[in-house]
This record gives structure tokens, sequence and C-alpha cells, in this order.
């Protein structure tokens, strides 16, 4: 019986990947662990091997062709001793029946592109600003790469993040320009060098790190807030700690309890800590320049299922943006939605939805969950009256638990009905890719939350 | 090089630069610093300085006007004194753990707004915010004060990466102690601290004592100086009762470091006659313990002794002694009479930047 060849998935979050190159052309016989092809993700190129033996029947994707979704038969092999069929028709198996894509798609499908999205308010941005799509993973890279040429101090370290071109490939060629004296890899050791980055900003650096994802900054959480946060203030203002830590934050896909959290309420709470959570390009970029400039410690949460996302960034030649600031993605007047990260997208995806519906949905990015700013958050409050938060991660003691504290301290008089918030569910992520799916947050759960405040 | 497992064999066999002994020889084929009168004198007094500013310290404490936690450094004097008097000053950086008032003074710093800090006055080093635990002098290149045990050995590492970034020629000394050597962030800071050949000098003073756990039930491997072995760092064993012998180590050991050399790990002998902090009793050891170390190995005591041989008489010593007490209860009273911190402080400096 023939054997399909499916687009692999490359990595967990990978939905398609191009065809760079077949090694191997119709009629080669080829046995497991033969290197078929090549294939492009957006983080690396890597090669495809055979599991089974037999022969290549037909190539079914040529080399070269782009946006080959994961899933799609792309070749086959006739097993031994079959009958290599005549071409045509298409070549159906057991597994095919039963199976969805050999990989499923996230949970999470990236909303409709945002790039075409003007931000509503940006007072940093002069009006007619000419515009470029990057990707967030572009955006974090030339934010890096961009004040490292500005200033010697900077440097950046971590896991792969040099010759390896960052796990996720946020620090591509870095290491090419910048030298391995300042694009450092470090050994798995994150306590260990999260504490020798606090220390080199103490003595005057400024330090990039990064952890691969902030699942793994648990191992060094001392230092950033014993080590890095608390110091100025220690020290009567003595001892600074500019640093940077970043990485990606949050859910990815399928990856499991451990390697999914949102981090953002854990650093949030801790004075003495910066904390930023971009959702766009944009943001990413300006947010990124505005913490590497920073004289306080940074904890800069980026999100995985985003950094392939394009969208607009201000073609200057230093994009730069206020920290602590939140940005009105759209202007609404029933009812404010807040949110952070990629939470963002679910909650504009949902005003869409909204709009069909009659209702004006507000969104509000807050892009600095620390030092947070209220007055956007109580103003857009006193405009719609009606507040909920959308927030990927746990309910209790979150993000959303404090804004909801702020619009009863503040804004109570502003409220025309109780605040709501859209988390995910309370339990450790779990594998499965239904449960995956339904303790996520997503949009219709954000839709049904502003029903009922509108109610 | 090869990385096949068999040349890796061959390597360890014919690997003579890995000589993990070389320092240790060194020291032992001079183990003492040449000192002149003047340059013992120097030692003996800035030991002194901690010993009486310790003592005040402790009694300040028992009339509350020290809170919190409060870990005195008598006995262990000889370690500051003899290691700091061999950095140059303009360079190079130190930092160490909770028990912090003894290096401060060795470097320099005046004793008044350290005593001031111990009370929590506005005119403390820390502005009355930090604490016995958290004092910092970037002016003087002394980096804290950290309460978290282990956690000044990657920040050390850290400052001697920063040394190594600018090119200044500085080298770091991260002093901790034998409680912080079974910190699992200690060996991951020997690792990255080799592997980069950064210039830091990992100074375990070992006081024989973690908190009330005595050296050999907490740890499996008690001679502290081999604990750098498996990542390369080649160790010294050093009696840190005698400042000069102190001071001699530390002149190998800084001197191989600042050539590029890569870490050093020394271990230092010594003994805290007082408990882990003033809130101790110390039921864990026995006074005939203490009594015969500061009988036999007291390391002011000792320097005193050697001051005589050398010449120097019973009454200029005495002379010293009373101006230094004299100093003492200047700080003490400056740090009784001090105004406690403006509530205005109370927010100021949590953030650098305004956002």
């Amino acid at each position: 019986m023939a054997i399909e060849l499916k687009m692999p998935a490359l990595s967990p979050t990978m939905e398609e990947g191009k065809l760079a190159r077949w090694l191997v052309k119709e009629g080669d016989e080829v046995s497991s662990g033969d290197i078929l092809a090549e294939i492009e993700t957006d983080k690396a190129t890597m090669e495809f091997e055979a599991v089974d033996e037999g022969t290549i029947e037909r190539i079914l994707i040529p080399e070269g062709t782009e946006a080959v979704t994961v899933g799609t038969v792309i070749a086959s092999i006739a097993g031994e001793g079959e009958a290599t069929p005549s071409g045509g028709e298409p070549v159906q198996t057991e597994a095919q029946a039963a199976d969805p894509p050999a990989v499923p798609v996230p949970a999470n499908k990236p909303p409709k592109p945002v790039a075409a999205r003007q931000p509503a308010s940006d007072p940093a941005v002069p009006e007619g600003t000419a515009m470029k799509t990057l990707s967030v993973r572009e955006a974090l890279r030339d934010a890096m790469a961009e004040e490292m040429r500005r200033d010697d101090r900077v440097f950046v370290m971590g896991e792969e993040v040099a010759e390896y071109q960052g796990a996720y490939k946020v620090t591509q060629g870095l290491l090419d320009e910048f030298g391995p004296k300042r694009v450092i890899d470090t050994p798995i050791t994150e306590y260990g060098f999260a504490g020798i980055g606090a220390g080199a900003a103490m003595g005057g650096l400024r330090p990039i790190v990064e952890f691969m994802t902030f699942n793994f900054a648990m191992q060094a959480i001392d230092h950033i807030i014993n080590s890095a946060a608390k110091t100025n203030y220690m020290s009567g203002g003595q001892m600074r700690c500019p640093i940077v830590f970043r990485g990606p934050n949050g859910a990815a896909s399928r990856v499991g309890a451990q390697h999914s959290q949102n981090y953002a309420p854990w650093y949030a709470h801790v004075p003495g800590l910066v904390v930023i959570a971009p959702y766009d390009s944009a943001d990413a970029k300006g947010l990124l320049k505005a913490a590497i400039r920073s004289e306080d410690p940074v904890v800069f949460l980026e999100n995985e299922l985003v950094y392939g996302r394009g969208f607009e960034v201000p073609d200057l030649e230093d994009h730069v943006l206020p920290i602590g600031k939140a940005r009105i993605m759209r202007e609404g007047s029933d009812l404010t939605i807040v949110s952070y990260s990629i939470g963002v997208g679910l909650a504009l995806e949902a005003a869409d939805t909204l709009a069909g519906e009659g209702i004006s949905a507000e969104v509000i990015d807050l892009r600095t969950l620390r030092p947070l700013d209220r007055n956007a958050v109580l103003q857009s409050l006193a405009k719609t009256n009606r507040l909920l938060i959308a927030e990927e991660g746990w309910p209790q003691c979150s993000v959303a638990s404090e804004i909801i504290a702020i619009c009863m301290e503040d804004g109570f008089d502003d409220l025309d009905a109780p605040v709501l918030r859209v988390c995910n569910e309370d339990v450790p992520l779990p594998y499965a890719e239904n449960l995956e799916k339904a303790a996520l947050i997503d949009a219709d759960r954000i839709v049904e939350a502003a029903r009922k405040v509108c109610a | 090089m090869s990385k096949s497992p068999r040349s890796k064999k061959q390597s360890a066999v014919e690997d003579t630069d890995f000589a993990l002994r070389s320092l240790q020889q060194a020291h032992l084929a001079q183990p003492r610093y040449k000192a002149s009168k003047e340059e013992l004198l120097r030692l003996y007094e800035q030991m002194l300085l901690i010993r009486r500013f310790e003592e005040r310290a402790g009694q300040l404490y028992g009339l509350g006007l020290i809170g919190g936690f409060c870990h005195l450094y008598i006995g262990q004097e000889a370690v500051a004194v003899g290691l700091q008097s061999a950095l140059d000053g303009g360079k190079d950086s130190v930092i160490t753990g909770y028990r912090d008032h003894g290096h401060m003074l060795a470097y320099g710093i005046e004793p008044k707004v350290i005593m001031a800090e111990l009370t929590g006055r506005e005119a403390g080093i820390s502005r009355g915010k930090g604490g016995s635990m958290h004092m910092f002098s970037t002016e003087h290149g002394f980096y804290g004060g950290h309460g978290i045990v282990g956690a000044q050995v990657p920040l050390g590492a850290g400052l001697a990466f920063a040394h190594k970034y600018r090119e200044d020629g500085g080298v770091c000394l991260a002093y901790f102690g034998d409680g912080a050597a079974n910190q699992g962030q200690v060996y991951e800071t020997f690792n990255m601290a080799s592997l980069w050949d950064l210039p830091i000098v990992f100074v375990i003073e070992n006081n024989q004592y973690a908190m009330g756990t005595a050296v050999k039930r907490s740890s499996a491997e008690t001679e502290f100086y081999r604990r750098g072995t498996a990542f390369r760092i080649p160790g010294m064993d050093v009696n840190g009762m005698d400042v000069l012998e102190v001071r001699q180590a530390a002149e190998v050991a800084i001197d191989f470091v600042r050539k590029g050399n890569g870490p050093v790990l020394i271990e230092l002998n010594t003994y805290r006659y007082r408990g882990h902090s003033m809130s101790d009793p110390a039921k864990y050891r026995s006074r005939d313990e203490v009594k015969e170390v500061r009988e036999k190995s007291d390391p002011i005591e000792r320097a005193k002794a050697e001051l005589i041989e050398l010449g120097e008489s019973e009454e200029s010593l005495k002379a010293l002694d009373k101006r230094i007490r004299a100093q003492v209860s200047e700080a003490a009273d400056f740090a009784e009479s001090s105004p406690e911190p403006d509530l205005a402080e109370l927010y100021k400096d949590v953030l650098v930047e305004n956002y």
C-alpha cells in the first residue's frame, strides 16, 4: 500500500512552511532515516526524513512552493514490491480516512490579519508616518540590533541566542553583526545567568537576558525580584540594575502545563520592576527599545504565537514608545474591552463580531503592566460605563483582578454593570487538543461576556 | 581537539595545563606576606576597627536601637582586611552576603554612615532603607550587602563579566560562606566563570557553621577549596585567622586572575565568635570551643604580638585602641542622634525613572 508523506509540523506552533528543496526524485529507493527534503519554517530550515522504506512514487508539491499547510500530502512512497500506480489519482490510505491533519493546527488560530488596522491613537507616532510590515519577531530583533548599534554597553545573553540564532529566531543575525562578545550563548542555567546578567547591570552594562521561555525563568525569579527589582530601593537610589529580561510568555501550542503559563501577574505584582507585554510589531519594537534604554529592570513578556504575525510598524529611524502608556486599539462607545499581549488580537476579533450585533466595543491594549496606565482604563470606562477584561492567563490574582479593583476603587460611579473578566480556565494547561482549546480564552467567550455586560 | 570519548580519556592524563594545585603550591612555598611594621600596623588598625565597631553594634542591638537581623563579623576580621588590602581600589569590585559590616569598614567606608544604616536613619548609607544586610557603596566598588544566601556569587560573576567586557583590568572578589557553598547557583556560576575565564576570586569564608549547622553535618566535601575542581577552577586552602597569610594568598590569587587565567577559589578557614545573628543563642557549640579559638587563634591578638616583636610599643597600641574606640563611639552617637528618614522617602527610589 502506498504511504502518503505529509507536510510535517516542525515546531509546536508551525502552521505552514516552504518546501525548499527535494533531495529525492520520483523512482528513488529510500529507507528509514534518509533525508527527503528541506523544509523552511519561519524559524529555520529543517530536514525531513523518511520513516518508511520504499520507492518514491510521486512528488506532489514541487520544490520552491511557499506556504504549504501542515498536513498537506507532499509525496507518496510505494511499499516494497508494490507496483507503482499510474499517476493522477490521489492515493487513499487508512490513515487519511481516519485522520485530521497529521499535526493539528494550534487551537488559537490567529485572527484575521490585523496589519491593516490603524491604531486609534498613539501620541508617540507623528501623523502621516509611513508604515512597513514586520513580523513581531523581526521587530524585536530590529529593536535589539538598533540599540546595540547605539550603545556598546548593550549585549544579549541566553540559551541558543548566538550560534543557533535564537530558539525562536528572535536573535537571528545578531551574532554576525555584533560578534560573540556581545551575543553570548549560555549553558542551560537560568538561575546562574540571570544572576550574572543582574550583576553585569549593577556593574554598569546594559544586559538583555533572553529566557527561552518565561516558564524557565521561574528558576531565576529570585534574581529578577530580589536582586534586580529591589536593589535601587534598598541602596537608597545608589545602585541601579538596568537590565531587560525577555522571552516568550503564556500558552504556546500543545506543549503542556509546564511550558504554558502567563507570568504577567507574577511580575506585575513586584514594585521595582517595569513589566511590558506588547501585542503587535510596532509596540514590540518601540517598547523593547524603550526597555533597553530604561534605567530600571524590565521584564518584557512576548508571545510565541504572535512572533510570526505581521503588523505595520512606523518607518521611523528611531521608533521608541513611552513605557507606562496604554493604547486604544479600536474606539467604541458601548463597552471597553481591556487586554494585553495575545488577548488583544482576540479582543479585536470579538469587537468585529460585536459590531455586527450593533455593540460598539472599545479595545484597550495595556501594553505596560507595571506601571499600569490606570487613567487610560478609567477614562475609557467613563466613556462606555461598561468594562470587561480579556486575559490569556489564570483568573485568580490576575491582571484582570487588578483592573477590576481599579474600577471599583476609582471608577465605581461610572459603572453601569459589573465588570467581568474572561480568563483561561483555572486549571494547569492540558495537552489534548480539545481540552487545551477548552481551557484557553477565545473571541467567542469575549463576545459572550460582552453581551452579558451590555445586557 | 577531537571529541571522541577515547581522546578525552587520554587528555585527562596528558592535560598539564589543568594544574589545580599550582596556586596552592605557590601559597605553601611562601605562606605569609612580608609586611613592614607600617603595613602590619595598618592591617591591625583595620581589624581592630571592625572588632570595636561590631562590639558596639552588638550593644546597640541589645538596646533596641538596631532591629531585625544583625550578623557580626567578630573573629573573621583577618579575612576581609587581608584580602581587600591586596586589591586595586580604583579598579576592582567586591560583593558579599549579609555579614557585610566588616567588608565595608575594610574598604574604608566611613563607620558613621554604616552605623546610621544599622539604626535605620536618613544618614545611613542606604538612607535607612537597606539595613544591616543591604548596604552598598558603588563609589568604593562595593556592590553589597545581599540577603539571599548565595545570590552574591552570580552577581559577582556579573561584575567580573563587566570588568572583562569593558577591559578595565578589574577583578571581582566575591565572598560567600560555607553555608552558601551548598547553593546550586554557586556551581552554575563556577561553570560559567570558568568557561568564560571571568576575572573573579571566589572567596569561601568557612566560619565552620551555616547558621547552626556545623560544616560536617551539611557538606559531603568539607574541603571547600576543592569544590571548583569539577569546573577546572584552581583552589587554595588558607588560614583565615592570620592576616598576613590571607594577604599573601590574595596576592597569588589576584595575580593569577588579573592575568586573564580565569577564576580562583580560595577557602579561608576562620571562626565567628558570636552567634549567626544577634538572635542566635549558639547552643550548637560549646563555650569551650569558642574560648579555645579566641585564646589560641585570634587574628588581632596575633597581629598585636607580632607588632610588639617588630618594636611597636604597648603604649602606642593602647593609644591606637583608644582612638578607635572614640571613633566608634562617635559613629554610635551619630547613629543614635540622626533623624529617621522622612516619610516621603517611603516612595522614593522604587524606580529610577518616571513613566
